[in-house]
Formats: C-alpha cells, sequence, structure tokens
C-alpha cells in the first residue's frame, strides 16, 4: 500500500519532470505516451488502491517529517479511505482520457509547446492528487496551491494573447482571495488545535474543544476558499474566462480536477461541517443561488464552451446544494457523474470545434449530425445525463441531491428544481442548434467538417458509455433496496457526520412523486428546447431581459466598478500623495539631513590641535560631572 | 600616622600636582608656540611624576618588612623619564624641521598633516 | 609646623609660581627658564620625600640635559624674541576657564575618595635610595631596563633621520 500509495502522484510528476526538462529534444509522439502513460500508470494503481479499499484496508501511510516546530508536527502523510479512492478514480480515469484526446486535439502545436503542454496537464494531475491524497491540511494546501498555479499556466497556454493571459491571471487572483480565507483557517486550526491531520482533528472528542464561534469561523473560512477553488458566488467569474485555455483543458479543470477540490475539502471535513449548522445553510444558499444564476445566464448564451462553462457554474451549486443539505454522498455523487458527462460534452464540443476550424460560436453552425456521426451520438448522450433524463447518470445523483434539499426545505427543492429545468433547457438549446437544423457556416467550414480521428472519438465513446451507466452505483433506495452501493462504501467517512445531523425521512411515496414531477417537467423542457431550436435558432443579439442574461448578469462590470476602479483609485492616491510625498519625503529629508548636520560638525574637525585638546579638556569635565551626578 | 614632622597628608600633594597638570593644560590651549606646548607637555609629566613618588611614600616604613615598598613607583618615574628624553629628542627634531620648511614654530599652521 | 612643613610650603608656591611664569612669558627663553626653576622645585619636593635618587636624576636629565635642549632649539632658530602672535582672545579665555573648571573638578572629586586620607612619609624609608633602587633595577626590572636603551637608540636614529632632512 505504501509504495502504491506514493507512485500514484510520483508518476505524473516524473512525466512533468521529463516533458517538462527535455522538451526541446522529444518528438510529439513521445511525449504523448509518458503524458498519458504516467497518467495511466497511476490509475492502474488507483484501481489496485480502491480494490484494497474495498477490502476493508484504509491506510495512512506517513513517509517523512515535513514540518516539526515545537508541538507542532506536520508528517509528509498520505490518507487513504474510500473518499480518497472515489476521488482517485475520476481524477485519473478522466484524467487519462483526456490527455489521450490531447494528443490528437493539440496535434498542429510545435513541439516544444507540445511537450510544455503535457508537463502541465500533468503537473495540473500531480497537484491534484496530493490535493486528495494528503493527511492533513498542509499536504492537501500545496496540490491546493499546485492546482491554481497549473490552472493559471494552462489558461494562458496560448500566452501570446493577451486576453488569454489576462483570463489566467484573473483565475489565479480569484484562486487566491480563496486560498487567503483557506490559509486562515488553518492557521486558525494549527492555534486553536495545535494539529492539521485529518485524523486527528476530525474526532467528536477533538472538535468538543472548539467553541461554536470557532468552529463557525473556520468553516466560512474553508467554505471561502471552496468558493474561490469551486468557482461559486462570489468566486464564480474566472471559470466561464477559463474557456480561454484549450478545450481538454477546459474539461480537465471542469471535469476531472480543480473545480471539485472545493467539493472535496468539504466532504473531507463534514464532521466539521456537521457541526456548524450555520455555515451548512449558509452553504446551502450560496449553492443553490449560484445554481440558478449560472443556470440563467446559460440560457442566452451564444459560446458553445461558455455555454457549457456556466453549466459547470451551476452543477457545482448543486453540488454545494448537497453539502449544505447535509447528503454528502450525493455531492460525491454528482462529482462523480459530472465528471462523466461534462467531460465528455467539452470534449464533443472541442470536437466540433476541431471540425469547424476553431469556430466556437453556436450560430455559425447547425445540422452538424450528418457529418460527425459519433461526436453527435455522445453529445446526445452527454445531453440527456446532464439534463436528468430517467436512466441517464445524471438523473440518479440529481435526483438524490433534489431528495436531500426537499428534506430540508421545500423552498430549497423548487430553486432546484428550476435550475434544473433550465439545465435541461439550455443544454438541450445547445444541442439543437449544434447539431440540428441547417449548417450556417461558410462553405470551406463546410466543406472541412469531417468526424474527428479515434484519438477523439474513443475517449467520447468511453466517457458517453459511463454518462449513461455511471448512475446505477446509486440506485436510490425508494427503486430498488439497497441498491446505493456508492452510499455503503462511503458510510465510514460520513458515519460520524450523519450521527451528529438530523435526519429528514422522505417517505417512499413522496420520493416516488417528487421524482416523477421533475421527470416529466424536465422531459417537457428537453421537448420544448428541441423543437424550437432545431428549426429556428435565435442567431439575433437579445433584448431586454435577455440582454441581461447574455451579459451575464452585468457581474463583471459591477465587479469592476465597485472593487477595481476604487483599488486602482486608491494606488493612484498613494503612488501621486503618498509615495512622492511621504515616503520620498522620508527618504530626502534622511539625506538633507545628514548633510546638513555633516556640515555643522565640520568645524569639529577643524585641523588645530588646540582645538582638540579643548574638546577633550570638556569631555574629561563633561565625564566627572557626570559621574558626580551618577553617584547621586 | 599624622605622627610628628615626618608626614604631611597625601591630599596636599595630589592637589599641588593637579595645580601643575592644569597649568600644563592651559599652557597648551593658550599657547601658539609649538616649543612652548612642548614645554607644557614637560610641566604635566613632571607633574605626574610627583604624584608617582607621593605616592609612593604613603605606606609606612616603619615595618622592616616594607623598607622597599614603594620603589616600583619610584622606577616607574625613573622610566617616565626615560621616555621623556626620547619624546623629547625626536620631538624637537620634528619642530626643527617645521621651522625648516614653513619657517614658523606656530601650530595653527600644522592643521593640515601634509606638507 | 616644623621645619618639613615650612620647606613643603615653600617649593610648592615656588613651584606653582615658576609654572604659571613659563606659560606666561613672551619670551620663550624666559619660558625655559622658568621651567627649569620649576623643575628644580619639584626636585626639591623629591629630596622631602626621601627620593634622593629620583631628585638628582630630575636635575640631570630634565633640567640639564632636556631644557638645555630646548635652548639650544630656541637659541639656533632665533625664536627668543617675543614673536609669537597672540592667539584669539576669546579662545584663551575659554582655555583659562576650562582648565579652572577642571582643577575645581578634579580637586571636588578628590574630596570623596579614601585615598586623600592617608599620609605620605617624609624623610624616611628606604625606597628612594640609590642603594635600592640600582638593586630593584638591575633584578626584577632589567628587561624593561634595556628595553629603554632600545627606546633611546631608535630616538637617536629618529631625531638624526629627521634633523638631517
Amino acid at each position: 500500500m505504501k509504495i502504491e500509495l506514493i507512485l500514484i502522484p510520483l508518476l505524473p510528476l516524473v512525466g512533468f519532470l521529463l516533458n517538462g526538462l527535455l522538451r526541446n529534444y522529444l518528438s510529439k509522439g513521445l511525449v504523448g505516451i509518458i503524458g498519458s502513460g504516467s497518467i495511466l500508470g497511476s490509475f492502474i494503481l488507483s484501481v489496485i488502491v480502491f480494490m484494497q479499499i474495498k477490502a476493508g484496508n484504509t491506510a495512512i501511510v506517513e513517509y517523512f517529517n515535513f514540518i516539526k516546530a515545537g508541538s507542532l508536527h506536520i508528517p509528509f502523510a498520505f490518507q487513504a479511505d474510500q473518499l480518497t479512492s472515489i476521488f482517485l478514480l475520476i481524477i485519473t480515469g478522466v484524467g487519462f482520457l483526456i490527455h489521450v484526446y490531447s494528443t490528437s486535439y493539440m496535434h498542429e502545436e510545435e513541439p516544444h509547446h507540445f511537450a510544455r503542454y503535457f508537463a502541465y496537464l500533468n503537473l495540473f494531475v500531480f497537484s491534484m492528487l496530493l490535493l486528495v491524497m494528503g493527511a492533513n491540511f498542509v499536504i492537501m494546501f500545496i496540490g491546493w496551491e499546485g492546482v491554481g498555479l497549473c490552472s493559471y499556466l494552462l489558461i494562458g497556454y496560448w500566452f501570446k494573447n493577451k486576453d488569454y493571459t489576462k483570463a489566467a491571471s484573473k483565475a489565479f487572483i480569484m484562486n487566491r482571495i480563496g486560498d487567503l480565507a483557506f490559509l486562515i483557517a488553518l492557521f486558525m486550526l494549527i492555534s486553536k488545535l495545535g494539529s492539521v491531520t485529518f485524523s486527528e482533528i476530525f474526532t467528536t472528542e477533538a472538535l468538543a474543544k472548539l467553541s461554536g464561534f470557532d468552529i463557525t469561523v473556520i468553516t466560512t473560512l474553508l467554505f471561502v476558499g471552496a468558493t474561490g477553488k469551486s468557482a461559486q458566488i462570489p468566486l464564480y467569474t474566472w471559470l466561464p474566462d477559463a474557456m480561454a485555455g484549450p478545450t481538454p483543458v477546459s474539461a480537465l479543470i471542469h471535469a476531472a480536477t480543480m473545480v471539485t477540490a472545493g467539493i472535496y475539502m468539504i466532504a473531507r471535513s463534514n464532521l466539521m461541517y456537521s457541526m456548524a449548522p450555520g455555515t451548512l445553510n449558509c452553504i446551502a444558499i450560496i449553492g443553490v443561488a449560484t445554481a440558478l444564476l449560472a443556470a440563467s445566464i446559460a440560457l442566452k448564451q451564444n459560446d458553445i464552451k461558455k455555454v457549457l462553462a456556466y453549466s459547470t457554474v451551476s452543477q457545482l451549486g448543486y453540488m454545494f446544494l448537497a453539502l449544505g443539505t447535509g447528503a454528502y454522498v450525493a455531492a460525491v455523487f454528482h462529482v462523480m457523474t459530472h465528471a462523466f458527462f461534462k467531460a465528455l460534452l467539452f470534449l464533443g464540443s472541442g470536437s466540433v470545434i476541431h471540425a469547424m476550424g476553431g469556430e466556437q460560436d453556436m450560430r455559425k453552425m447547425g445540422g452538424l449530425s450528418k457529418y460527425m456521426k459519433i461526436t453527435n451520438i455522445t453529445f446526445l448522450l452527454g445531453c440527456l445525463a446532464i439534463a436528468g433524463i430517467p436512466g441517464f447518470s445524471g438523473f440518479f445523483s440529481k435526483d438524490e441531491i433534489l431528495a436531500g434539499a426537499f428534506a430540508t426545505s421545500p423552498v430549497l427543492y423548487a430553486l432546484g428544481l428550476i435550475g434544473a429545468l433550465m439545465t435541461a433547457f439550455y443544454m438541450f438549446r445547445l444541442y439543437a442548434t449544434t447539431f440540428k437544423g441547417r449548417f450556417r457556416g461558410t462553405h470551406e467550414q463546410e466543406h472541412h467538417l469531417h468526424e474527428s480521428p479515434a484519438a477523439i472519438t474513443i475517449p467520447l465513446i468511453v466517457l458517453a458509455i459511463l454518462s449513461v451507466i455511471g448512475g446505477y452505483i446509486g440506485i436510490p433506495e425508494f427503486l430498488m433496496h439497497g441498491a446505493h452501493s456508492l452510499k455503503e462504501f462511503l458510510q465510514p467517512v460520513f458515519a460520524q457526520s450523519y450521527a451528529i445531523l438530523p435526519t429528514h425521512e422522505v417517505s417512499h411515496s413522496t420520493e416516488w412523486m417528487l421524482t416523477g414531477i421533475s421527470s416529466l417537467l424536465i422531459i417537457i423542457m428537453v421537448v420544448l428546447a428541441w423543437t424550437r431550436f432545431s428549426k429556428k435558432p435565435d442567431i439575433e443579439d437579445a433584448k431586454g431581459f435577455g440582454k441581461l442574461l447574455q451579459d451575464k448578469w452585468y457581474v463583471d462590470e459591477i465587479y469592476h466598478s465597485i472593487i477595481i476602479k476604487p483599488l486602482n483609485a486608491i494606488s493612484a492616491f498613494f503612488n501621486n500623495v503618498f509615495e512622492k510625498n511621504i515616503i520620498d519625503g522620508i527618504v530626502n529629508g534622511v539625506g538633507r539631513l545628514v548633510n546638513y548636520g555633516g556640515r555643522q560638525l565640520r568645524w569639529l574637525q577643524s585641523g588645530q590641535t588646540g582645538a582638540y585638546i579643548l574638546m577633550m579638556v570638556v569631555s574629561v569635565l563633561l565625564v566627572f560631572v557626570l559621574q558626580f551626578f551618577m553617584r547621586k | 600616622m599624622g605622627e610628628s614632622e615626618g608626614a604631611m597628608p597625601i591630599n596636599y600633594y595630589i592637589v599641588l600636582a593637579l595645580a601643575l597638570f592644569t597649568i600644563g593644560i592651559v599652557g597648551v590651549l593658550t599657547r601658539r608656540n609649538a616649543i612652548i606646548v612642548f614645554m607644557c607637555i614637560e610641566l604635566m609629566l613632571n607633574s605626574v611624576n610627583l604624584l608617582l613618588v607621593a605616592f609612593s611614600k604613603m605606606q609606612p616604613a616603619k615595618d622592616a618588612a616594607l623598607t622597599v615598598a614603594g620603589t616600583d613607583g619610584q622606577l616607574f618615574v625613573f622610566f617616565i623619564m626615560v621616555v621623556a628624553a626620547a619624546e623629547v629628542s625626536v620631538g624637537l627634531a620634528i619642530i626643527v624641521m617645521m621651522y625648516r620648511n614653513i619657517h614658523s614654530v606656530d601650530i595653527n599652521f600644522l592643521n593640515r598633516l601634509k606638507h | 609646623m616644623g621645619i618639613t612643613q615650612i620647606l613643603f610650603w615653600i617649593l610648592t608656591v615656588a613651584a606653582l609660581f615658576s609654572a604659571i611664569m613659563v606659560i606666561s612669558s613672551k619670551n620663550p627663553v624666559h619660558s625655559v627658564l622658568w621651567l627649569v626653576a620649576a623643575f628644580f622645585t619639584i626636585s626639591g619636593h623629591y629630596i622631602l620625600l626621601n627620593a634622593q635618587f629620583l631628585a638628582i636624576v630630575n636635575i640631570i636629565v630634565y633640567a640639564g640635559a632636556i631644557m638645555v635642549l630646548f635652548l639650544f632649539v630656541i637659541m639656533l632658530m632665533n625664536l627668543n624674541k617675543s614673536t609669537e602672535p597672540l592667539k584669539n582672545r576669546w579662545l584663551q579665555i575659554v582655555g583659562i576657564v576650562s582648565g579652572g573648571c577642571l582643577l575645581l573638578v578634579l580637586v571636588a572629586a578628590l574630596k570623596n575618595t579614601e585615598v586623600s586620607k592617608n599620609m605620605a612619609e617624609m624623610g624616611t624609608g628606604e625606597a628612594g635610595l640609590i642603594k635600592t633602587l640600582g638593586r630593584e633595577l638591575f633584578t626584577t626590572f632589567v628587561v624593561p631596563f634595556e628595553i629603554s636603551s632600545i627606546l633611546f637608540l631608535s630616538a637617536m636614529v629618529g631625531a638624526v633621520v629627521i634633523g638631517k632632512k
């Protein structure tokens, strides 16, 4: 177990080093093999670890002392339990498919840029693995920062484009805001509990040492960190801009890594959150608000990747809703199914963009189902899954979240359902506009249309299969008794929380009814969107309320005017007034004072022997007088 | 102590030596002639010598074991004289050279440490 | 007041007077002569203290050799006229005042010391005799004595080198 665990993150790290250092010497084929192979190796090891954990062998493995200062002891240790193993499988599995896809998608890049790209991807996976495997908050924080760095590097991969580098900076800065809160929470934990190791602090006895206020503050700070990483209100604006990166990167960020970090962190700290009901409510409200806001924006976007980006934000909102209502399993479940279908959708959109020669505007597409059979079918399956059509994976996880929300508060359920309906609507607006109707692009583009090569379609097919069947590990209780294998598997991780949280049991008949209503409404939405947009896609720019949605509620503009502008004004003030007058004044004043003092003291060094002797005599006098007074 | 003719309070000597020393200092401060300044320094050295001799006689000499007590102090005076003699010879040579160069023995012309 | 005390006071007054005359004479030659007088009074004090050897050496070395050297230099350079330009009067006053203050402070400081209660033995003891000093000088202090001869040698060489330029 010890060897397997260290090898899982080590392989991507080796891949990163090889590709990064030898980028000028390796051929593209070799780079692809190193990049994908290292992730494949990690995936195989993850499966082995998963099997061992399934057999009941959870472990915490210490490798060496990382920090030892006084009573604070932070080992470099990995924790392998049920939660970690699920995330390991998602990260390495989906990550591997994305790597394979990238070998084809990025094939037109220069060899050394190609190698740089794979180096970043491997580093990204490495950081994410560190994040989910760390046995304490510090190791987690290393990974946490690592994914932030890699997202910056990958979003700004085409660094010659100024807008892209700005998007990268935005992602990084937004993340930093959250990271600061995370760090403060970390320091508070160290000062209050003297430990950051999960197995030591996540016990009822250890947490009982904290006052209720402390727990609320720490959990809130951690949640602020999570909003940065997982793109929740108010720090979500970086995620849609992160579309600047290559499409597989978007898939990696949105599906397998990075944005799930916040979910993982809260799921890992579930006991602490269960002891802070105030924070949980806050998470649920922010989650559902984000879900609704992002879904409403997605309704009117015309860029295919922007729609998917807002859909990610919205789905992440669902996960936080689940966490906030105490349905931790549902959150992890949705992370998993979302990883499948969102990766599928992003890679599918990448395939479309590839075929369209880099065009991302849906209004210039249409009727692609004739040209791209495999992409069309897999994309449709992905849409069905995300919309939550019964039988597909999204149905199971979303339904579990909504059921959990209903158990806590019907209002949350209603809002969540509205969000789900919007999701179904915009996804099929996307699908119908892109694949149905007639082609609206140029003739050259039409001539160029083709199905993508196997390296692209095979990951699509694999992900499509997973999107369809992925939900069957979590069949709800009311459909089949004892079939929720994920819940059983994760039972040990959340057992302590379940003992604390109030349980709201919803009767099976109510659940039947809720599921029936939501499924019916979703199907209506799908049909509505399909019929409307396959015939007459909205090519025109939206007006009125639609314009508000299209312009993303002007959130970026609001941030710009209430945060960036005052900051700039303050900086300008400091530059012009404080810097010039006070800082420079002090510096120049010191210089002038020394000059002046030197000129005034110069007469003491006259070279006149008599003057020196006089000074000597006076000094002796002073010494005597001083001693005389001191003695008194 | 204090018996008969053969003793003086030590602080008389101290005050005398201090007075001579101060006169030397005042001379150094007020005169510009290098030779006079030099002589004042000799005066100061002598006041110190006087004080040392006075201190060497502070122990009662009645005790047989202490007949030679104070010899150290007087030998110290002897060595001071030796050093003073050497110093005077070099110092006067310097003054002679200074006179040859600038035709004056005014120490106010010696404020540049060059020439 | 015995004869010793009377002699002490006479010598003290003479010493102070000649010392003051050293710094107040306009003519450097007079200064030298007054300094010789001061040295003689100090030698008198040595005799009072029964430091016979030092008294003789003081007269021979200081009054005899060193002062004659001074006189030679003054005569050779023809400085016996009072050519010295007056120093700044304020500086002179400052010098005198600060010197007076120094004396005052030193004497005041002396008041509080233990040592001022002691007496100095007059006319007794063998410490100052040539025999005693000679034995000490050539036994215990023989190394400094020999080193001082090297000092003389170097001073002689230095004086010749400087004077020849």
